[in-house]
């Protein structure tokens, strides 16, 4: 023990100071740190509970997202049975449905099933590794063929659209030019957004929970207004009631089922105003295929009106005074300008696949956050230093050497949550304070040993060999447990407490580094240099 | 220069003597506890029965509690349970989820901020939290888990670095813990969320911490004095980590105390509730977690080969390894 190799003190100086080095980027204010080289900007995050600023949890609307899936698998349906070269090639079929979770439709003649069949195999694919497809095409009643959704197809389309959701949350969200935004996929169906320094998170949820599918439809002339009111509509027509706050008087609209354009034909879209009213707008832009037909419908259409519709809701519809070229349009509501804005940019980055909610929301306030961080680094300081003079008046110069080491454990946990770009919680400043107390825990252990070996009539030197390798074993026992429970609450926790567990976990690593490692260093260096006959302990 | 002895050189306490006493009394705080948690119940945050909960700060005199609540009354989104923060002028209005779906509950949460801000222009808010029910039967559900698995996975380990005698002891000790600090906060009725979840994981990792430097120095001492009696090695393995115990405990309770009077008022429950659990848990270290080992019959052949045992017989044994499991 008192052989304390040299290559063993410089590596263990090297590590203490590049903890040092690696904790300072965490003290300097903002813009030092700004200045620093893009290697050394690595520093503590602070969690929402510090900074201050949102975090949301959001979960997809399965069951409509599966809905989603079917309508689309019965848009396929009809398309391939009427085939690619002509009225020829059809395939007559009728009692198309998709209730029951599944499509079902007759093959009205039957010599064309196998044909039938066939068109609808190209149209599925295989999906996870399985080799399952993501439909099962089944014949029943040997006309009648029934397309179900296997669980890997389901599973599949819950993925991609979580993927693309995710992608278009971080659109909009970024889109609000707020700092360092975190939005990550959580299990199956969920989005974690957090959003630091944000204080009023309305604007946030008003942006992110939108599904953003815009379609402009016409309105259907020949609807009987008594009979639409009773629910009765001609074939091709539905009914499709006003956004909240909208339509002047009418409740809803009579509306062709046919989409005259939607929102994937966009290239632009942005928060303006209404030249002759004055009233924030979105002005909106079509692609070419997107402009034409916009021309072709509007000429066709002149004294008509046409619908816009937002998440199947009735915006606004206009009449169509004359033809409208150019491809720009603009979609007026009751918007205020930061809801045109949400709007514009949920628009620009294309609709969700899938209707998300908020079911988690936690806010705090920069306020609320600064005062913590004052308070929780007060009270951190003074119970550091408190527990510094207890163990210089309990062990003296072993105290000493126990409190040194201790210093640079702080510095060392900050480093490494720096390096890991790990984040600070509230509950990570008690775990710091925590860490503190058990941290000497260990020196406590082993000078307390040294005592007794003392006690028991050893020599300096042996007593102090006895009391750390004595020691070791339980404070390494001790470690492992608390690793443990750190360990299920960084699995089983979420934010703030995974904060917590960090800090920990990360304490008890560097901990038991300087208060046996570091503190053997000093106390064999002082018995080398000095040879002391009696240790006051 | 004299230095500070917490605990006087070479104590004999015969802390074995109450171990029926010492034993007895933990039994019924935990009978206690566990009544005190099916009587009162504990404050469930909204974190475990979701909810919305305002953080409410006013710059000026807060008005009375009551005004607050008649307040939300007129919002009309269910009844309020409103806490207040230490001496601060700062409150927690909670609310109940309303039925239905989940937009509803959404609305709900700004429905309770603006209320609050229309009733007191001059209240700040300075955190609003929502969680939805399906979140929270999650959150509890991972939170007993978690809270279950560290208590075996720490039992366990200490059954494979001792012996089971001494990983029922941890086990039993760990309930006994865990059960008196649920009903700690039945008394207090400070909200039981997740920090509080945090704050027990912490107090089962510190007290085994605690287990562990006991029963070392326990298997340490069986394999030292072969011929000594159960009851006196225990005692004097208790009076030789005593003043250990007692520094650490003093250092911890001692940082802790700091954070619970200085620190930020929200974090006060959790650091309460770690204070608390620190305090049974020398308390424990000191009577309760060892008289386990006599009833176990925990001896000097729980560690060393019988063999062995026969041959030497005397008064000091060679260790071989650490774990020394037979």
């Amino acid at each position: 023990m008192l052989d304390f190799p040299r290559w063993k003190t410089i590596g263990i100086s090297i590590i203490l100071l590049l903890g040092i080095l690696f904790s300072i980027p965490s003290f300097l204010p903002t813009k030092a740190f700004e200045s620093l080289p893009g290697f050394a900007q690595a520093k503590v995050n602070l969690g929402l509970d510090l900074a201050g600023g949102s975090h949301l949890l959001l979960e997809a609307d399965i069951a409509d997202l599966r809905k989603t899936q079917l309508t689309n698998m019965e848009k396929t349906v009809r398309t391939a049975m009427r085939g690619d070269s002509g009225p020829d090639d059809d395939i007559a079929i009728g009692e198309l449905s998709n209730a029951g979770g599944g499509i079902s439709f007759l093959v009205r003649d039957q010599a064309q099933l196998d044909e039938a069949r066939e068109r609808l195999f190209s149209e599925t694919q295989g999906a996870g590794l399985t080799g399952q497809r993501d439909w099962n095409i089944n014949v029943v009643d040997s006309q009648r063929i029934v397309l179900t959704p296997t669980s890997a197809g389901q599973a599949q389309a819950v993925a991609n659209a979580m993927d693309t959701a995710r992608d278009i949350i971080d659109k909009r969200v970024n889109a609000l030019g707020t700092r360092e935004p975190t939005i990550i996929r959580e299990g199956n169906d969920r989005v974690v957004v957090q959003v630091p320094g944000l204080q009023d998170p309305a604007a946030l949820k008003e942006l992110i929970g939108k599904t953003a599918r815009l379609e402009f439809r016409m309105v259907d002339t020949n609807a009987d207004p008594a009979e639409a009111a009773a629910g009765r509509v001609p074939v091709g027509s539905e009914i499709v009631p006003y956004a909240e706050g909208e339509g002047s008087g009418a409740p809803f609209e009579v509306l062709r089922r046919q989409v005259m354009i939607s929102g994937e034909q966009l290239i632009n879209a942005q928060q303006s105003y209404d030249p002759q009213s004055g009233q924030p707008v979105v002005s909106i832009r079509f692609d070419s295929g997107g402009s034409s037909t916009f021309a072709k419908v509007t000429a066709q259409n002149v004294g008509k009106r046409f619908a816009m519709v937002l998440d199947g809701k009735v915006l606004s519809a206009p009449s169509i005074n004359e033809p409208i070229l150019g491809g720009s349009a603009q979609i007026s509501g009751s918007f205020s300008v930061a809801s045109a804005n949400a709007l514009a940019i949920s628009l620009r980055s294309g609709a969700l696949p899938v209707k998300m909610t908020v079911v988690e929301e936690r806010t705090v306030s920069p306020e609320l956050g600064q005062d913590s961080i004052e308070k929780g680094v007060l009270a951190g300081i003074i119970a550091t230093v408190a527990v510094l003079t207890l163990m210089l008046v309990v062990y003296g110069r072993f105290g000493g050497y126990a409190n040194l080491a201790l210093v640079f454990n702080v510095f060392l946990i900050i480093a490494i949550m720096a390096a890991f770009n790990a984040t600070l919680t509230l509950p990570g400043i008690a775990g710091f304070v925590l860490t503190v107390g058990a941290a000497v825990d260990a020196n406590v252990l082993i000078n307390e040993r040294i005592r007794e070996e003392l006690k028991r009539g050893r020599r300096p030197f042996q007593a102090v060999e006895l009391g750390y390798t004595e020691a070791s074993r339980a404070i390494f026992d001790a470690n492992v447990t608390n690793v443990i429970a750190a360990a299920l609450m960084f699995w089983f926790g979420s934010g703030p407490i995974k904060g917590f567990a960090v800090v920990l976990t990360i304490g008890i690593v560097t901990s038991v580094f300087t208060a046996v490692t570091v503190t053997r260093m000093f106390v064999a260096h002082w018995l080398r240099t000095n040879r002391p006959t009696s240790i006051n302990i | 220069m004299r230095l500070l002895k917490l605990v006087p050189d070479d104590t004999n306490y015969d802390f074995l003597k109450w171990r029926k006493l010492a034993s007895f009394m933990s039994f019924f705080l935990v009978v206690v506890s566990i009544a005190l948690v099916a009587v009162k119940g504990l404050n469930l945050g909204i974190d475990f029965v979701g909810g919305q909960s305002v953080r409410v700060e006013f710059t000026q005199e807060m008005p009375p509690i009551e005004d607050i609540r008649e307040a939300v009354r007129e919002i009309g989104i269910g009844e309020a349970t409103i806490q207040q923060f230490g001496s601060d002028s700062a409150v927690s209005i909670r609310t109940a989820l309303p039925d239905g779906d989940k937009a509803a509950a959404e609305r709900a949460g700004q429905q309770l901020v603006a209320g609050i801000q229309k009733a007191f222009p001059t209240a700040k808010t300075g955190s609003v939290e929502t969680v939805s029910g399906k979140v929270s039967e999650e959150l509890l559900r991972t939170g007993a888990i978690s809270l279950a698995l560290a208590m075996l996975g720490i039992s366990i380990y200490i059954w494979i670095r001792f012996e089971w005698q001494f990983g029922v002891g941890a086990l039993g000790r760990l309930f006994h813990e865990v059960a008196l600090t649920f009903g700690f906060f039945a008394i207090t009725q400070l909200q039981f969320d997740l920090n509080s979840v945090a704050a027990l994981l912490t107090i089962v990792g510190y007290s085994l911490n605690d287990t562990i430097v006991v029963y070392d120095r326990i298997r340490e001492n069986l394999k030292k004095y072969r011929k000594m009696d159960i009851v006196p090695l225990l005692n004097l393995s208790i009076n030789e980590t005593l003043a250990r115990t007692v520094m650490t405990s003093v250092s911890i309770l001692l940082a802790l105390g700091v954070l619970l009077v200085m620190g930020p008022d929200v974090i006060f429950g959790f650091t309460a509730a770690m204070l608390f659990g620190v305090f049974v848990g020398t308390y424990s270290s000191i009577l309760m977690s060892t008289p386990v080992l006599v009833w176990l019959k925990v001896g000097p052949h729980s560690f060393v080969p019988r063999t062995v045992a026969g041959i030497e017989g005397g008064e000091r044994v060679e260790r071989k390894d650490d774990g020394a499991v037979v």
